[in-house]
């Protein structure tokens, strides 16, 4: 058995998971066996950060991975980002890297502060 | 001399909520904002996991914000950026001095929303020994230099605390390359959100350290070094235990408390336990035509809640009438650290009453039960109650007869 705290929501439930038969409990919903499922297989993470601009109102962007990418990828796709000079001016939701290291998810912006008239 | 319905000061998530739903209510209504952008605090958060109560997305602090700041577009709300509020005078209708780049102004408001949102406690507010040197943050000023400036404060940090924004901040500055030594909590529980402890410090290996704390700072121009130390069960250092550990920043994630400075002025009485403002059901203080809301009633941890107590304090104040309120009062018993609202106005409509509350101590299986004049209104069992997990449950009061000071008891008992 292993103890697992679920960090899909604020609920935050303690699930257990038998190790063999991958068997979930503790869990409200189903979205915490999914999560209990995945971090005994495969588990993922969404990450945030901010990527370098070129404009002076905002040297830096917030952006986010458009889907769940593998944990151990994590730094990987972090030096990708910390690669990235932004020179146009992207609004919420366009893509910064496409298909980031082939892992099917994409860098998107998550703010729209370089096209807002202030 | 402008005029107004509704003025809301604040322009953060609960500022926002709070506008649109005055103006849905036919308000003409005017936000004044100190910064030069709306959104508040979220413009920074650019973490994930906001709105999952509201809008069933994981988003990031300014996706939620923009959500907002986009609705306003289009509407008829007008917005003051970097405009401060100094003064309220009530005289019948309420009177505030505004300062701007175009000097100082007078605006008058039939009821004014105070979304001031809350602050960080300081160094100075957690005694703590040694120099003076450059390095030691809050979690807030850190997270604003890495996310919006765009640059990175400290290489190796010590974090004390383990509110919810350090431990973001530590898995932020683990992202971006920095090293966090370890989070010192003086209590014998984390302060932030179990989930947060789990994908912020266990997922990159960062020690969290209970009943520790760190009792010095060293260094002269910069932090050279901070010593820490076991605590007992009154939080007091142990001697013998301190150690003393290399690095160049010292990160502060030791609480918020509700900005209240213009409730203060307006004599809005307090709340020593939520300490924020009092309030009714329907967000208004004890001073008519005056409401609260978000952080500065009571420090959240979802912003889906500030926005739920924007819009209360937004709607009411469109349809506050002027009228003296009677009130019922709201007991919460010694197993909670503090409840919202702290009254109810007999006049209102008290059929759908949101109550905010917190367990002081963590609790394993519990039943919250709320009665009016000792007739029980409702009860709900929980699994577990933690401090740092603020509750929600929604009160109808409306087959109950409150009379003028009647009172409504909210206990927890095991079960």
């Amino acid at each position: 058995m292993r103890e697992l705290v679920c960090i899909v929501c604020p609920n935050g439930c303690t699930l257990s998971v038998d190790e063999q038969t991958l068997a979930v409990t503790g869990n409200k919903c189903r979205k915490g066996v999914d999560f209990a499922v995945a971090e005994l297989t495969c588990p993922t993470r969404t990450i945030c950060s901010t990527v370098k601009t070129v404009f002076p109102e905002a040297p830096v962007l917030p952006v986010r991975v458009s889907k769940e990418i593998p944990k151990d990828k994590i730094f990987d796709v972090m030096a990708e980002i910390n690669k990235v000079i932004l020179d146009k001016r992207l609004s919420r939701g366009e893509t910064v890297i496409g298909n980031v290291l082939g892992l099917g998810a994409d860098v998107i912006a998550t703010s729209s502060v370089l096209v807002k008239k202030s | 001399m402008k005029s107004y319905d509704v003025v809301v000061i604040g322009g953060g998530p609960a500022g926002l909520a709070s506008a649109l739903a005055a103006e849905r209510h036919g308000a003409e209504t005017l936000i004044i904002e100190r910064e030069n952008a709306l959104g508040g605090i979220l413009k920074q958060c650019i973490h994930d996991g906001f709105g999952l109560v509201r809008f069933k997305e994981k988003l990031s602090g300014p996706e939620y914000a923009e959500r907002f700041t986009e609705e306003l577009e289009g509407k008829k709300i007008d917005v003051k950026l970097l405009s401060f509020v100094t003064e309220i005078r009530k005289n019948g209708k309420f009177y505030l001095s505004v300062v701007s780049r175009e000097g100082i102004e007078e605006i008058e408001a039939k009821a004014v929303v105070l979304a001031t949102g809350c602050r960080e406690r300081t160094a100075k507010q957690v005694s703590i020994h040694g120099t003076r040197p450059a390095g030691v943050f809050t979690a807030g000023t850190a997270q604003r230099y890495v996310n919006i400036e765009g640059f990175m404060p400290t290489k190796r940090c010590v974090i004390l605390g383990s509110g919810d924004i350090g431990l973001i901040m530590a898995r932020r500055i683990t992202l971006e390359g920095g090293v966090v030594l370890g989070v010192y909590e003086a209590k014998s529980t984390p302060s932030g959100l179990t989930r947060n402890i789990h994908q912020c410090l266990y997922d990159y290996d960062i020690p969290l350290h209970l009943s520790s704390t760190v009792t010095r700072v060293f260094g002269e121009g910069r932090l050279e070094g901070v010593e820490v130390a076991k605590v007992d069960e009154k939080m007091r250092p142990l001697p013998g235990t301190e150690e003393r550990i290399d690095c160049d920043a010292l990160i502060l994630s030791v609480g918020l408390i509700p900005e209240n400075e213009l409730a203060e002025k307006l004599s809005v009485s307090s709340d020593p336990r939520s300490k924020g403002a009092t309030c009714d059901g329907q967000m208004m203080t004890d001073v008519g035509g005056v409401f609260t809301c978000g952080n500065a009633t009571h420090v959240n941890d979802l912003v889906d809640y500030v926005s739920e107590s924007g819009e209360i304090a937004g709607k009411n104040a469109a349809l506050y009438d002027g009228k003296n309120a009677k009130y019922a009062f709201v007991r919460p018993d010694d197993n909670l650290l503090y409840v919202v609202p702290q009254r109810l106005n007999l006049s209102a409509d008290n059929s759908e009453t949101v109550i905010y509350f917190r367990s002081k101590e963590v609790r394993g299986k519990s039943v919250v039960t709320v009665k009016a004049d000792g007739k029980t209104v409702l009860q709900k069992k929980y699994p577990f109650l933690r401090p740092p997990e603020m509750e929600r449950i929604k009160a109808d009061f409306s087959s109950f007869p409150l009379k003028e000071n009647s009172v409504v008891e909210i206990t927890v008992e095991e079960g």
